[in-house]
């Protein structure tokens, strides 16, 4: 999977994807359909095993519970059990964790907007604006 | 440094604090209820909320009189001042710029905003005037001080501007004691 260039970011809530973005690194071209099927595919099966990691340590981040290919999904379980999950060909796991945080200042800004209704999809462009500046920051 | 601005900044030392996140998300709180008991319509959701307002304005400027020992207004001028620098300084700790138009209208502008800290509108509640509280504080107070204006947010970082403007428009000036049906013959 040398020509998937893609970093998927997701944040899952109870029952529905809240947010997605993808991050294109620089000088990359967008990916095919089948690719993007297959990423969806990949960070949706992890979910299972992001329940099961959430059990086994106290901490929020959840580091890389899954690979595939390699693909790696990296979680992050917030408090009010939302997850941010990452889809990255091999990041350090301490850009992912800044950048996991880093996301969680600005949803926790997000949810202490009055308009915003927990659980409920994010269609705020500031948001959309600042999680990809962080991304583009952090992982390209 | 003018005597309203220091009067203000002395009022806001001594005055009790509440804590800003509670009090913008109690509002927050505030206004999504009243715009789900309107269902949804904006027009109605910002009269409400003026009108909340006014009830607070017609109380707090006796709060603020016996407070702020602030000297007596000759003009409209005046009372502008003392209004942007002192009371707004007083209840809310924000600095304000006071622009006088015209003897019958100013304008206040300041930057920080306590009541919108977190909130960002969503697209189709673009005609919602999220802090127009202020906007009904400032008619009812007024009003007890015999003026009688016409108060609006002409600018708000909410909306895209860089920094929020409400507009006072004087249209009358009520004459002081009885009316004239109780007058003495």
């Amino acid at each position: 999977m040398s020509g998937n260039q893609v970093i998927l970011f997701l944040i899952v809530g109870t029952n529905e994807p809240l947010y997605e973005a993808e991050i294109h690194k620089r000088g990359g071209t967008g990916n095919s359909d089948a690719v993007a099927r297959q990423n969806y595919f990949v960070v949706h099966s992890a979910l299972d095993l992001v329940e099961q990691a959430a059990w086994r340590t106290q901490n929020m981040y959840l580091k890389v519970v899954d690979k595939v290919n390699h693909q790696h999904v990296s979680t992050f379980l917030t408090a009010g059990n939302i997850k941010f999950i990452l889809l990255h060909a091999g990041k350090s796991e301490d850009t992912i964790r800044s950048f996991f945080n880093e996301v969680y200042e600005l949803y926790v800004k997000l949810s202490m907007n009055p308009f915003y209704h927990h659980d409920t999809p994010i269609t705020s462009r500031e948001f959309d604006r600042r999680t990809r500046a962080l991304a583009r920051r952090y992982l390209s | 440094m003018s005597k309203a601005t220091s009067n203000g900044q002395q009022l806001w030392n001594k005055v009790p604090k509440a804590n800003a996140e509670l009090f913008a998300l109690t509002y927050g709180a505030l206004v999504t209820e009243v715009v789900r008991d309107a269902d949804e319509n904006l027009a109605t959701v910002n009269e409400k909320l003026e009108k909340i307002g006014y009830s607070i304005g017609i109380r707090c400027v006796d709060e603020f009189l016996a407070k702020s020992n602030s000297p007596y207004c000759k003009t409209l001028a005046e009372t502008a001042e003392v209004l942007g620098k002192t009371a707004f300084r007083m209840f809310l700790g924000i600095v304000v710029d006071v622009v006088q138009h015209s003897p019958s209208s100013f304008s206040l502008n300041f930057q920080d905003n306590p009541l919108s800290l977190f909130v960002e509108l969503p697209e189709n509640y673009k005609e919602l005037e999220y802090s127009i509280l202020y906007c009904g504080v400032i008619r009812g107070a007024l009003e007890m001080l015999n003026y009688k204006v016409d108060c609006q947010f002409v600018k708000s970082p909410l909306k895209g501007d860089d920094t929020h403007e409400i507009k006072v428009d004087v249209k009358q000036v009520m004459s002081d004691g009885a009316g004239e049906d109780y007058q003495e013959e």
